[in-house]
This record gives structure tokens, C-alpha cells and sequence, in this order.
């Protein structure tokens, strides 16, 4: 395998409602700071994330190019996930050995309407969609599967809110009050803010990385794998396609000091450190994780610059970036940074 | 419409909807449910999935042609309780999301539960599909499920015709006079209210009836909480009451006062109804009232 590295990272300021900036304006500062970063105008691949139904408009991933300075022609792919499935796809690019940089984002405003029933228009159209089946409902379900202490998925919520409160780019949420119901077994407090925001990575291979980064996360491990869509097909109590990433990327190789994962409600935070196998002494989602900013499409890329960020600036050796697509945990990605 | 003019409402719908084609081992399953009956596929390794699929997702095998009719009924796996239904939800009041393994599969179909009160829903309960009534090939063939029948309400309601003689009528005669008729048996030495033929102690003959007052003690009471057509109020205190000059208490009312200031050995006295109004009837007395006298010790 090629070695291959992020050599920056940029985020937006997340925002807890719509400040009316079209996706463009939104992704365009992001761009401008990892091309400014990297000191490169031009990449090798450019690969994007994003969901059309966030903003109700057919193709909207094709005007957001109009960030990127797209003309002459750039070799460019998408895909309808997170960002973090982009960042795979750039990863099989830069293995053809060809080119030697790539230029990853990810983007979502949820603000713009119902996040709960959007996501709904991912299930199977037969069998689930038709219920009405909601993205609350479904985690709900998942959460009484797995019968998490009460107690555990409310420290949870508070510390990644209060960690969110120290992180510029989350949002400042308060710790969590109240008894209130979601749908049960959730609470109110464990469900993510809705948030509007995006992402951008700079990967490089080769001789590349360390020219542009004094200390290139480089990619020792990355797997993505998927279980079946129907809930009724699998144990919802765990995730076996989280474990199986996991070993194939190697989490277990050596320690790991910090871990963000892409857990949008606080019992997936605890399925999912079971199935990377992570140890007590790894920290979880110091950057307040999603249930402090939540931007989908770009949470799980945000997830693995985190964990990236932490091995720039030298504050950890080997760091695990997760992310996550489909209901309940279906599909997983596992990517294991070294300094 | 909102009312910021540079907010605007934007619509994303395809008219009709998209037309999916089933496939073979789907459509069997929607074909079966139009005709209101659940059928799982048997995979190569003779599992039954419901729903059907069209590969074994532990394998990747496609499926047998076997088709097995399962449930109706089926085992809640897990649930998760909806207490404000939303516009796309299958049911407009509360209501729960679970897994059910239906009876004859092997994993567990996701489906509405109307089970009423969220405090009846557990892991293990058994369910029932309620059938839409015009099956039309979706899965929303079935409107939801609903808990297992495990009891029923009897309803028990029989009329009769009291006719009180004896010593009753002698006693409500007394009543409708505005007194209450007692009797001694002087074996015992002990006063019975109301009057009675017999010595219930040692069963002698108490030919004569004697009036009592109509004040008395509380010697115990209870205070309800449910309501009764006679009581003027809930919660309402029922109480003993041994009336001046008796040995054993009668069962009342007690009203004009508060119930947390009723107390055994407060004094009262009975309330009539007024004299043109009496019969021979316990209705008579609307309930005894405390006279405001000092408490009485227990004997």
C-alpha cells in the first residue's frame, strides 16, 4: 500500500440554524483554508459527500463545485454519503499511484426541513419507508435493544456537550436538563442538534505528505463494511460491521489515544467502543462529537480531521477515526491515523 | 407562508410517486399480504426471513423458492414508544415501534404496535396483526399490531325485588318517623340498632324496641376516595357511629365537614332530610354532621 496522509484539515463555525448561506458559500471558505494550508490550487482527485434530500433540490452536489474552481476540468467524483466515504474513495484513488493529492469534503444543511423524515427516505422503499419509520424512532429502537445504563448515556450527553463548549466549531449546548421524552427510551437531550455546516481534508501521498505538513497523519488502517438494512435481520444490541472495519483496519494493533466516533445518540457511543475493541484509557470524542455538532454528511468526515488534528499538532501518536451511514449503525468506517 | 420576504417555502414531491417493480420473492410477499396472510422465505440453510428477501444477507445466497406462511401472531424482540405521533406515522395516537419475530421466522419484521398504556410493552410480548380493510399489496396491509388477548371483561347484571318485613320494616317505620329504633336483649344487656328479632349473642327473642337519639361518637372511619352515588363529594369519609345509649355502631356518612378533620371520637348527630320529604328509607338521613361537643374517649 501506498503510504498516504491528511495534511490538513478545515471545518466550519456549525451553526445551529440556517443563516441563509447557499451551499457554495458555505463549502467555499472550508476549500479556501485547506488550499491555503497545503499552499496547492490544484488536486490530483476531488471527492465529495453530500445529500441532495437535505436540501430538497435534485443535483445540488453539482453547483456546489462552484466552490472548488472547477474549470479547466478537474478530475471529480461524489458520493450520496458522508464525506467520510469520499475520503475512502480519494484513499483508492491515490493507491493507482498516479496522482499525489486529493481534495475531500463534505457538506449538509439539515435546517432547511424535517431531518427526522428525510432520513426516512433511506430506507428500503418496500418494507420500511412506507411506515414511516423516523430517524428517532429507529435509534429509539436501537437504543432499547441495547439497554444501555440511564446513568452512562447521560454522562455521555454532558460531557460531549461540555466538550463541545470548548471546541470553537460546536456548538455551545448547555448540560443536559430535563426529563423530557424523544421517543422512548431517547430522551430530548440525547438527540444531536440539527446543524448546518461542512469540511475539507487534503490527503497526499508519497513524499508529498511531509512537504506540506510537518506532521502528516498518515493512514495505517481504513475499511469500511455494511451488515443488512432490515432491522428485524441483525442484533441491534451491537454492531458487527463496526467490529469487522475495525480489525481490518487494525485498531487493535497498538493503543489508541483518542478515538472520535461518529455517534449521533449516546448509546451508539457505547456500541460502538465495544465493537472497536477501544480501552478505557482511550479518550472518546474530546471535540464534543456529534451530539455537540451534528452536520450531516459532514460528521463523519469531521470525525476523522479530528482525529487527524490530534496527531497534527502533536497531542497523540495513533488516533482512530470512525463514521457511520444508514440506520441504526448499518454501515461503518474505520480509519486508524499515525504519527 | 413565512413571513420574512426572503424566506420562501420550497416543495420537494414527485407527483404519483416513483413506480418500483418488486421482483419475484417481494411481490409473493405483498401479493400474500393483500390476501392477508404473512409468508417468509426459507433460505438455503432453512431459515425462515420475514420479510422475504431476495439473497440471504448472512450469505449472499440467493433464497429457495419456498415460501412458508408464518405468524399470524409473533413475539415483540424490542420496542421503542412514540408518544406524539408525526404526519408520516402509521398511527395518529401514541403508540410503539418494535421488532416482532412472528411465530414460524427466524428474524423479526418491524411493524406498529397500538398497545394503548407504554407501561404494557416489554420484550416477549406477543402481538397480532389488525388487517387494513382494503388490502392493496403494501406493507401497510397490516395497519399495526396489537397485544395478544389475555383477558376478557365479564359483565354481571341481575335485577331483584327487596321487600323489607320483619324487623326492618320495623325499623325503617322508625326512620320515616325521624327515629331510630333499637332493641335490648336482656339476657346480654346489650342495645342492638338497628332493631332486630333475636339476640345475635345468644339468640333470645327481644320482643320490644327502643328508641334511641339520633347523636352518637365516631368510633372509627375510613376515608374514599372513589366515588359513590350517595356520598356528596370525593373523597368522602365513611365512619362507625355508636349512637347514645347503643352497644354496637351503625356504618354513615359523614358530611359538613372537612375530611382530614374527621376523627374517632368526634360527636355527631344525624342530618334529616326535611319531614316532608321522609320515607321509609335510609335515604332519610343524608349523613351525621359533628355536633361541635367535646371528643368522647374510646371506651
Amino acid at each position: 500500500m501506498r503510504d498516504v496522509a491528511i495534511v490538513a484539515f478545515a471545518q466550519t463555525r456549525h451553526t445551529g440554524h440556517d443563516t441563509g448561506l447557499t451551499e457554495p458559500e458555505l463549502i467555499g471558505p472550508v476549500i479556501g483554508e485547506v488550499k491555503e494550508r497545503t499552499g496547492l490550487k490544484r488536486f490530483g482527485f476531488t471527492c465529495s459527500g453530500s445529500c441532495d434530500y437535505l436540501a430538497g433540490a435534485p443535483f445540488s452536489f453539482v453547483s456546489a463545485l462552484d466552490a472548488l474552481a472547477a474549470w479547466p476540468p478537474i478530475s471529480e467524483s461524489h458520493v450520496e454519503m458522508d464525506g467520510a466515504w469520499a475520503l475512502y474513495e480519494a484513499w483508492v484513488r491515490l493507491q493507482h499511484g498516479d496522482i499525489d493529492s486529493a481534495l475531500v469534503y463534505g457538506f449538509g444543511k439539515s435546517s432547511l426541513g424535517d431531518l427526522r423524515t428525510i432520513m426516512t427516505l433511506q430506507l428500503d422503499p418496500y418494507y420500511l419507508a412506507p411506515l414511516g419509520l423516523d430517524q428517532l424512532s429507529y435509534a429509539a429502537l436501537q437504543a432499547n435493544a441495547a439497554g444501555a445504563d440511564r446513568a452512562e448515556l447521560d454522562q455521555i450527553v454532558r460531557r460531549s456537550r461540555a466538550d463541545g463548549r470548548r471546541n470553537p466549531y460546536a456548538l455551545d449546548l448547555p448540560d443536559p436538563e430535563g426529563e423530557d421524552v424523544a421517543v422512548r427510551p431517547l430522551k430530548a437531550t440525547d438527540v444531536p442538534p440539527i446543524t448546518d455546516g461542512a469540511a475539507a481534508i487534503v490527503l497526499a501521498a508519497g513524499d508529498l505528505a511531509s512537504r506540506l505538513c510537518p506532521r502528516p497523519a498518515y493512514i495505517r488502517g481504513i475499511a469500511h463494511r455494511t451488515e443488512p438494512h432490515y432491522l428485524g435481520m441483525r442484533d441491534l444490541a451491537r454492531s458487527d460491521s463496526a467490529a469487522d472495519a475495525a480489525r481490518a483496519a487494525g485498531v487493535g494493533k497498538g493503543p489508541v489515544e483518542v478515538a472520535e466516533l461518529h455517534a449521533q445518540f449516546p448509546h451508539e457511543e457505547i456500541i460502538l467502543r465495544e465493537a472497536l475493541g477501544l480501552r478505557d484509557d482511550t479518550e472518546i470524542n474530546p471535540s464534543g462529537g456529534p451530539l455537540a455538532a451534528n452536520p450531516v454528511m459532514a460528521t463523519g468526515l469531521i470525525r476523522i480531521g479530528e482525529a487527524a488534528r490530534r496527531v497534527h499538532d502533536g497531542a497523540a501518536r495513533r488516533t482512530v477515526g470512525h463514521a457511520t451511514s444508514g440506520p441504526c449503525l448499518q454501515q461503518n468506517l474505520v480509519t486508524v491515523l499515525e504519527a | 407562508m413565512p413571513s420574512d420576504p426572503l424566506v420562501a417555502q420550497h416543495v420537494l414531491e414527485f407527483p404519483g410517486g416513483y413506480t418500483r417493480t418488486t421482483g419475484p420473492v417481494i411481490g409473493r410477499f405483498l401479493s400474500e399480504l393483500r390476501g392477508r396472510r404473512i409468508v417468509g422465505v426459507r433460505t438455503k440453510e432453512g431459515k425462515v426471513l420475514v420479510p422475504p428477501l431476495e439473497y440471504d444477507p448472512a450469505t449472499g445466497e440467493p433464497v429457495t423458492g419456498e415460501f412458508v406462511e408464518v405468524g399470524p401472531a409473533g413475539t415483540v424482540t424490542t420496542w421503542a414508544f412514540v408518544p406524539e405521533p408525526g404526519a408520516g406515522h402509521p398511527l395518529d395516537r401514541p403508540f410503539a415501534w418494535a421488532l416482532i419475530k412472528l411465530d414460524g421466522a427466524d428474524t423479526a419484521l418491524v411493524h406498529a404496535v397500538d398497545a394503548g398504556d407504554p407501561k404494557r410493552l416489554r420484550a416477549g410480548m406477543r402481538v397480532w396483526p389488525v388487517w387494513n380493510d382494503h388490502p392493496t399489496g403494501q406493507i401497510t396491509d397490516i395497519s399495526c399490531f396489537v397485544p395478544e388477548v389475555t383477558d376478557i371483561v365479564a359483565n354481571v347484571r341481575t335485577e331483584y325485588r327487596l321487600q323489607a318485613g320483619g324487623a326492618l320494616r320495623v325499623f325503617l317505620e322508625g326512620i320515616e318517623r325521624g327515629v331510630f329504633l333499637g332493641g335490648r336483649c336482656d339476657t346480654c344487656a346489650k342495645v342492638y340498632v338497628p332493631y332486630r328479632l333475636t339476640c345475635p349473642e345468644c339468640g333470645n327473642a327481644i320482643p320490644e324496641t327502643l328508641e334511641l337519639p339520633d347523636t352518637g361518637t365516631i368510633t372509627t372511619f375510613a376515608i374514599n376516595n372513589l366515588p359513590d352515588p350517595r356520598a356528596p363529594e370525593v373523597p368522602f369519609v365513611s365512619a362507625y357511629i355508636l349512637l347514645d345509649g347503643s352497644d354496637i355502631p351503625v356504618i354513615a356518612l359523614i358530611g359538613d365537614v372537612p375530611a382530614h378533620e374527621v376523627r374517632q371520637g368526634m360527636r355527631v348527630r344525624a342530618v334529616w332530610v326535611p319531614e316532608p320529604e321522609r320515607t321509609a328509607s335510609m335515604a332519610n338521613i343524608r349523613w351525621f354532621a359533628p355536633t361541635g361537643e367535646p371528643d368522647v374517649e374510646q371506651p
